[in-house]
């Protein structure tokens, strides 16, 4: 069981107020907040042994670069990869995607065909339209259904011999679908085809084990797992890293430079190109170490409760229309009131010291699906209390009694 | 009256709220006096872009003064460009030019006129503002 008075008093922020009123935070989807810890150990690293990494020979350097890689190894354990150079640390999950799909120019031809869900934010589109820019590839959609869940007889007639890569998020940002990524994959892996799973919105809730997945990439980023902004992975299987070819050139990813030609490091400096987030990938370490030691079995089951709760809490509004229905979802809630903007009523509800994110979510295709300017998103985590509910609920009221 | 004198209108208005829940219930109030812009100008290339609600804005130039036009899909931004309008509507385009928009502070809409703020009203500004210099140049 999880004792969520005592989690909140790891986190200085929720003591704060906003607009005189107690800090109400549901925009987790977007970023969490920071446990003391990581805030702590952010301190410590500028205080204590604040050093470039992998070349200098003093203490100093040494330590960083011990920690950094201790980060490392923290991140594989999480995610269970088969070895420490198959976590590469990104600035984050754009960034990892990116890194995948550049690599891929050179392993496509024209007519070769890229699948990725509707249920993508636009972060996990543009990548590969312009990927198959380059190549002539082309990008074919796994639609939705009104629940937001991906149509699986769907994407078994979409799947062939061309298919070369599919690309899907575990968890879609603007509705909380959890996607059925396991028969994803096994049936993308039938076809010979390559899969990268987008875990952004996941790993906040879900521990993900990738050599049991048998995913070929996996990407996250720290500070939607109360890391700090401006880190991420990119887990990629050993065989795939290799293949693939640096993405940036600089410092830390070669082996040998001459002006007539260089050799490039191998797995991971093959992809760290410069000096890297060295704070930021101790910090994302010492995060996980805080969600572990929380425990994801109780974070998942205390969101359940909170989903649940809130779920049928908003219901009681009258008009309010929830977006992603699908049994299979986390602790996000998108919805809208009546006809009223959801811009509107997101600005009443912070005036009420609530965080709720409103807009697209930079998932325009969701939003045109459901024929809708936008959504009201709020995203529960496990700091957040069924009292903050009550207290969203009650400014709703008031923003719909304002507003119609 | 000149924009200045309205401006202080708006602001003595404003004054009588103690609290911003009747200063936004007075602000959508006001966007339901705002002239309505003409279904057959609601076109895309009307909308003001920086802002997360749509808002269409036409002017048309009538015996040396601006006349404007808007609406918008969400009501509170409708209310703050039915207040741009009540300033800026019915003025010569020098004026919309050079005029100063610090009132928006004192009516308490401090917060809206942060430029990363996603209501766009500091968009909104630029834009009639555009229009004012369009029109000076004709008349030039």
């Amino acid at each position: 069981m999880l004792d969520v008075q005592k989690i909140r008093e790891d986190f200085p922020i929720l003591k704060r107020e906003v607009n005189g009123k107690p800090l109400v935070y549901f925009d987790n989807a977007a970023t969490s907040q920071t446990p003391q810890v990581v805030i702590d150990a952010i301190v410590d690293y500028y205080s204590n042994y604040n050093a470039n990494i992998h070349r200098g020979v003093h203490t100093l350097s040494q330590e960083a670069t011990d920690a950094y890689e201790i980060a490392r190894k923290k991140v594989q354990c999480h995610f269970n990869s088969k070895h420490a150079h198959e976590i590469i640390l990104t600035s984050g999950t754009t960034h990892s995607i990116n890194i995948v799909a550049t690599g891929f120019t050179n392993l496509l031809t024209k007519g070769d065909e890229i699948i990725v869900s509707a249920l993508e934010h636009h972060s996990n589109i543009v990548p590969w339209q312009m990927l198959c820019e380059r190549t002539g590839a082309i990008l074919k959609v796994i639609p939705m259904n009104e629940e937001g869940e991906l149509l699986m007889d769907v994407y078994d007639q979409l799947l062939s011999d061309k298919t070369k890569l599919v690309f899907t998020n575990h968890i879609s940002n603007a509705l909380g679908t959890i996607n059925p990524i396991e028969k994803i994959i096994q049936k993308a892996h039938k076809v010979g085809a390559a899969v990268l799973i987008d875990g952004a919105q996941s790993c906040p809730h879900i521990k993900p084990d990738v050599q049991n997945l048998d995913v070929d990439f996996y990407v996250a980023s720290a500070h939607k797992l109360c890391g700090p902004t401006g880190v991420g992975l990119l887990y990629g299987k050993e065989e795939w890293l290799n293949k693939l070819p640096p993405y940036q050139g600089g410092g830390e990813m070669i082996d040998q430079v001459t002006f007539e030609k260089t050799t490039y490091a191998g797995l991971p400096h093959k992809f760290e190109a410069g000096t890297p987030n060295i704070c930021g990938g101790i910090a994302f370490g010492v995060a996980l170490d805080y969600m572990n030691s929380v425990g994801f079995d109780n974070i998942a089951e205390y969101e359940n409760e909170l989903l649940e709760y809130g779920t049928k809490k908003l219901l009681e509004i009258e008009g309010l229309r929830i977006y992603g229905t699908s049994k299979n979802k986390t602790s996000v809630i998108s919805f809208n009131i009546g006809t009223i903007h959801p811009y509107d009523i997101g600005s009443i509800v912070d005036k009420l010291g609530i965080a709720v994110r409103t807009g697209h979510h930079c998932a325009q295709p969701i939003m045109d699906f459901y024929k809708i300017p936008g959504t009201i998103r709020a995203s529960f985590s496990f700091y957040n209390t069924k009292e903050e509910i009550d207290t969203l609920v009650e400014a709703l009221k008031k923003a719909k009694m304002m507003l119609s | 009256m000149s924009i200045q004198e309205l401006q202080e209108e708006i602001v003595d208005e404003f004054s009588m709220f103690d609290d911003w829940m009747q200063r936004y219930e007075y602000m959508i109030d006001l966007g339901k006096s705002l002239p309505l812009i003409d279904e057959k100008y609601k076109i895309d290339e009307n909308i003001i872009k920086g802002c997360q609600s749509k808002v269409w804005v036409h002017a048309e130039m009538k015996n040396d003064k601006i006349e404007f036009t808007a609406d918008s899909d969400a009501i509170i931004t409708k209310g703050i460009i039915a207040i741009l309008i009540r300033v800026f509507s019915g003025q010569h385009p020098k004026d919309i030019m050079d005029a100063d928009t610090a009132f928006i502070d004192e009516i308490g809409l401090k917060e809206h006129l942060s430029p990363t703020r996603a209501n766009g009203l500091v968009s909104m500004i630029k834009q009639l503002k555009m229009y004012a210099i369009a029109y000076q140049t004709q008349l030039n």
